[in-house]
């Protein structure tokens, strides 16, 4: 009898600048398929004025070594100009963005707004019997927030996907 | 102007003001001949005919017409891998492209460096499905170091000359450009680029750290059991390399071994060598390895066919791992010491600081004794035999037949593969091509006559398994239409012999589809492509027929009639330690267990 090995993962997020060229999404999340890794999620734009540069975001999960060769193996695609291991480097701001729908009359409705406001999410949509929220934060913060939605008549979720940036004045 | 000679290249160029303008195609090719390009490999089509006709119409670049893409692929890889020089290959859109995959990953996994263009449909056309059209840069991806779409003939010329960088650069790989038919037709101007202008921050590191080397001088002059263990890398840095191994192996003393990918680096003449290690290397390479306190890895990789199972390789040993792949580096083994940088130049840093200091060496003669008790263990003996030809004898009788005239050899996949490894000594580089990572049969016959092209006098040998062959039978027409005298000794032994080993070892000797039906007769088909064909059938008339092939001035096949069911060793079995080598036959089990069936 043989069974399949798996190891303990450590999240991580990782920072990606590289050319913005085409093909370069598919090039690192090919990447990441071919050689079995891990994404949970994956944001992209451009981020300087002439367009020629854009900042990939991508949290992934994996054992420490896992995490090492990924660094290596994106640093190795000719179009990366740098990787930054934010978990790593230390203290950093992650965000996202979910626009979250909820159904429901009466009292299902009154709680949803009551527990919108505690979590800071805007109302960007109403009908008499739905609410579309907006709200932002960590993904945890959104995590808990939907968990609480799933109670009071949730129907829909979209989510940005993580951005994140390090603390302090100097740019990675 | 009247009275001008005619343009020497016979290029079509429109004047717009004083810049002169040409064609994509001729951009392409002015832009190869600056790079010094003498030779293109490839197969004309309808989304390469704009080149072809440029091609045409120069004289300054040599094309040669392969049979099959796959067979260009190979035979640029066999250029590249013979000359130093990077292989060009040249082939059209859709099944052009995707007749080149193979070549491509086997490129990737053996860091050789090819440029490959492919002709592409209209730009207009990208996505309709149009005729031939396949998604070449898409399929290509993960089997190339990089790959290009070119949508604008002004871009060309820095494509080009960027992706013959890549290829050559850092860790060499395989670049694909695929070029869609209107850009060769397309006009723009061509600047030779003074330096890479596209991808800026594409900046390998070839020197490493002075501080890492003087440590790893530290820890290799305190070693009491050190071994060099060498790899492609060191091949691939190029011939000064490999004198540099000599004389680091002569200060340190330390033995030295090799992967697959790697022989030729070091001379087997030298009383350090301790031959190729791994799945079928000498015992005394893989005892060693597993007993040294330090291993210096030299531009190899830790490979699963070098390591055996992970958690029991060199269980004692500090490793310092030398590669221009940063992520290389603690893949598959944890390194005590990463060292990135090209391994010729840390090779002579290690040199330098290694004569400045001249360490106090611990004495290594017990080092020496244990390895000298391993290597009378005679692994690589094999069973003599009067009546049949053993394989290994074969390849010993070429060897001795030619190792004067330093021939070229390739081989095809399989156990002759092995063989050849084994009982084929090198003493120089860039004399032993070899599919080592992807193990691609039907690589040897084109590699040939890719190294034949790149050395018209050398002789080049491809050294083939009956299976393997016909994989890219094809590339004889190749062969016999440029007169190259390449030679294929075949190891016939009517089986797919290392699947057929694999079975007797793992499956109880049920041997599933491995036996090699319905065989032409090779001499016969030597023959039908204008080739001259021999059969070597007995012991006694395998030197005569060895001669007999040497003295023809041409491309020959010999059909060499060997030992049917002759097993390959010794052999780690895949997942096993280094010291369960077996090393004949009577140590063999029937049936292994399904942890080890899992593993290639
Ligand atoms: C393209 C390809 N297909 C399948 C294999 C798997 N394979 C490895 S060795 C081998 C048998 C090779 O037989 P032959 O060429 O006769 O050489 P021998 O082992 O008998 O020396 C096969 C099928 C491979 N390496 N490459």
């Amino acid at each position: 009898m043989m069974h399949i090995k798996t190891e303990l993962t450590e999240r991580h997020t990782l920072s990606i600048t590289v050319a913005n060229e085409p093909g370069i999404l598919a090039r690192i999340a090919g990447m990441f398929t071919a050689r079995g890794y891990n994404i949970s999620s994956l944001t992209v734009a451009d981020v300087t004025e002439d367009h020629a540069v854009s900042r990939i975001t991508i949290v992934t999960a994996g054992p420490p070594g896992v995490i090492e060769q990924i660094i290596a193996q994106l640093d190795r695609l000719v179009p990366v100009h740098r990787v930054v291991d934010l978990t790593e480097l230390g203290p950093h701001v992650e965000r996202e963005l979910a626009l979250v729908k909820v159904q429901g009359t009466g009292d299902h409705r009154i709680e949803a707004l009551r527990l919108a406001e505690v979590y800071r999410a805007r109302v960007v949509d109403a009908t008499t019997s739905s609410f579309v929220f907006e709200v932002t934060g960590g993904p945890e913060k959104i995590d808990k927030f939907l968990e609480l939605m799933r109670e009071v008549g949730l129907v829909e979720v979209a989510r940005t996907g993580v951005a994140a940036i390090a603390r302090g004045k100097e740019a990675v | 102007m009247i009275g001008e000679p005619p343009n020497p290249g016979g290029l079509v160029c429109k004047v717009s003001g004083m810049i002169v303008e040409k064609s994509g195609a001729d951009i392409l090719i002015e832009a190869l001949c600056d790079l010094g390009v003498e030779v293109v490999f490839g197969y004309p089509g309808g989304a390469v005919l704009p080149i072809y006709d440029a091609l045409f119409q120069q004289k300054r670049i040599r094309h040669v017409l392969v049979r099959q893409e796959g067979g260009a692929a190979h035979a640029a890889e066999g250029y590249a891998r013979s000359t130093g020089k990077p292989g060009v290959v040249l082939v059209t859109s859709g099944p052009g492209a995707t007749n080149v995959v193979t070549g491509l990953a086997d490129a990737l996994m053996d860091s050789i460096p090819i440029v490959v263009i492919t002709g592409q449909v209209a730009t207009h056309l990208i996505g309709t499905d149009a005729f031939q059209e396949a998604d070449t840069v898409g399929i290509t991806r993960h089997c190339t170091k990089h790959n290009y779409l070119v949508k604008d003939p002004a871009k060309l010329g820095d494509i080009v000359h960027e992706a013959f960088h890549i290829a050559t650069s850092g860790r060499p790989g395989p670049v694909v450009i695929d070029l869609p038919k209107d850009v060769q037709v397309a006009t723009a101007v061509y600047r030779r680029p003074s330096e890479t202008t596209l991808h800026k921050n594409y900046k390998p590191q070839v020197k490493a750290e002075t501080a890492l080397i003087e440590q790893a001088v530290e820890m290799l002059g305190r070693a009491e059991r050190p071994i060099l263990y060498t790899g492609g890398g060191v091949i691939n840095s190029g011939p000064a390399a490999s004198q540099l191994l000599r004389e680091l192996a002569r200060i340190t003393g330390a033995p030295v071994t090799s992967t697959l990918m790697g022989l030729g680096a070091f001379p087997a003449s030298s009383e350090q060598w301790l031959g190729m290690l791994g799945m079928h290397g000498t015992y005394e390479a893989n005892m060693a390895m597993n007993e040294a306190d330090l291993i210096l890895n030299l531009g190899a990789r830790f490979d699963d066919r070098v390591t055996g199972r992970l958690d029991a390789f060199s269980p004692r040993s500090k490793r310092i791992h030398v590669d221009i792949d940063r992520s290389s580096i603690n893949k598959t083994v944890r390194a005590d010491l990463g060292l990135v940088g090209d391994v010729g130049r840390v090779m002579e840093d290690l040199i330098r600081i290694w004569k400045a200091r001249s360490p106090t060496q611990p004495d290594l003669k017990a080092w020496w004794k244990k390895i000298e008790g391993w290597r009378d263990k005679k692994s690589l003996a094999f069973p003599p035999s009067k009546r049949e030809i053993m394989p290994q004898h074969a390849i010993r009788a070429l060897w001795e037949a030619t190792r004067i005239k330093k021939p070229i050899i390739t081989t095809e996949v399989g156990q002759h593969q092995m063989w050849a490894a084994q009982h084929f000594d090198f003493e120089q580089p860039n004399k032993w091509l070899t599919s080592g990572g992807l193990g691609t049969m039907g690589y040897g016959l084109p590699a040939a006559i890719g190294a034949q092209i790149g050395n018209p006098n050398a002789l080049v040998i491809d050294i083939a398994g009956e299976a393997s062959i016909l994989m890219n039978i094809q590339e004889m027409a190749t062969a016999t239409q440029y007169r190259l005298p390449v030679k294929v000794f075949i190891l016939n032994n009517e089986y797919m012999g290392m699947v057929r080993q694999w079975q007797e070892l793992t499956y109880s000797s049920r041997y599933s589809e491995s036996y090699s039906e319905a065989l032409p007769d090779f001499v016969a088909l030597a023959e039908a492509f204008g080739w001259k064909g021999l059969r070597i059938e007995n012991p006694d008339a395998l030197d005569g027929g060895i001669a007999e092939m040497l003295a023809h001035d041409g491309p020959v096949m010999v059909d060499c009639r060997v030992a049917k069911l002759a097993n390959c060793f010794p052999m780690i079995p895949s997942g096993a330690a280094h010291t369960d080598m077996i090393l004949q036959a009577e140590e063999v089990s029937g049936e292994m267990d399904d942890e080890a069936k899992a593993l290639v």
